[in-house]
């Protein structure tokens, strides 16, 4: 990842962090065990918490690089 | 009216009423038998073989006779059902051959089983060790039950790994081309569903011969033309893959910074996806 900001580098980890939750919600939709679709959910949850966390991070990040802000 | 029209209506009557007789007395009786029912069974073909034959025989008795051998095993059934004395008195009880290892002459001596029959029968079981046996009982359908001892078990996915991820019956979801749609809706999902997993795989409805889906809800084929190979359904893997890139990123990024609030922010992310790996792995690498 030479020559990439850290914003960006950042931005790719979250971009894997989306399709994590979005992988998460669909195997707790198409499991038909009760317990398999409950882990799946309750990790799908903690997945959001650290996205959150992650997006507020880039908030910070683009305001210390905004010439880098967007990519 | 000719003999031979008369053997043509009598067979085809026959076949129909043994047809419907076998539904009455249900799956029972289709699986091992007992000595009593096999020559109930022998004897009630008997009649049905002569019967659809012999035009001088009386088709009215030749029913009845059927019937009667018919229903006596169903009542029996039925009153076994209601009183375990009575099931033992007709079935008999099974005899334990085996039992904390050794062998019961006395048992075998009873039921007038030679030893030579007895390794014979652990031999078909693939046991060719007597000492290797725990416990054994001969049922009263003559056949053997064996316990073997616990260290000459096959070893079990239970006895390697302590978190394993359960799993449900799958479900047949096309066969021979055709959608099932019980089967389907079983699973929660729906055509739309499917259609679109087979777009994302590059094939059609009437390319596929066998389509099941697993209680994860990931879908394999078997397609027509055997010379197309279709890809393995990767989706929990790559999940589990990009988990542990993040755990790396995470990792990386915390040294990195030179901000503390940052820094503790991914070490306590880093943590909970570590977690969240741990969790998650017995359900994504089946």
């Amino acid at each position: 990842m030479i020559g990439l900001t850290v914003a960006s580098q950042v931005k790719q980890t979250l971009a894997s962090l989306k399709s994590i939750h979005a992988g998460l919600q669909n195997l707790a939709i198409t499991s038909t065990d009760e317990e398999t679709k409950r882990v799946f959910h309750e990790n799908m949850l903690i997945s959001e918490e650290i996205i959150n966390d992650v997006k507020s991070r880039i908030g910070e990040l683009e305001f210390e690089e905004p010439e880098y802000k967007g990519f | 009216m000719p003999e031979w029209v008369e053997v043509i209506i009598r067979s085809l009557a026959i076949i129909a009423g043994l047809f419907f007789i076998s539904k009455l007395l249900g799956k029972k009786q289709l699986s091992k038998l007992s000595f009593f029912e096999y020559v109930v069974g022998i004897t009630i073909g008997d009649i049905a073989g002569t019967l659809s034959m012999d035009t001088n025989l009386n088709l009215t008795n030749g029913i009845i006779s059927i019937a009667i051998w018919v229903m006596i095993p169903v009542i029996i059934s039925f009153i076994s059902m209601k009183s375990p004395s009575f099931q033992q008195f007709i079935e008999g009880k099974p005899t334990v051959f085996i039992k904390n290892g050794k062998i019961m002459e006395e048992n075998l001596k009873k039921e007038k089983y030679p030893l030579a029959a007895l390794l014979e029968q652990l031999r078909k079981n693939n046991v060719h060790h007597a000492s290797d046996v725990e416990f054994a009982i001969l049922e009263t359908t003559g056949e053997l039950s064996i316990l073997l001892k616990k260290e000459k078990q096959p070893i079990t996915v239970g006895d390697i790994k302590t978190n394993v991820a359960p799993v449900k019956e799958p479900q047949t979801v096309i066969m021979d081309g055709k959608i099932m749609d019980e089967a389907l809706s079983t699973t929660g999902l729906n055509r739309r569903w499917l259609k679109e997993k087979l777009d994302q795989l590059g094939v059609a409805v009437e390319n596929v011969f066998l389509a099941q889906v697993d209680s994860y809800g990931q879908l394999t084929v078997d397609l027509y033309d055997d010379k197309v190979k279709v890809p393995e359904p990767v989706e929990k893997q790559l999940l589990l893959s990009s988990l542990k890139k993040v755990e790396a990123d995470f990792e990386l990024y915390a040294l990195q910074t030179e901000n503390t609030e940052a820094k503790n922010m991914y070490i306590k992310n880093r943590k909970k996806i570590a977690e969240m790996i741990k969790t998650l792995t017995p359900f994504l690498q089946g």
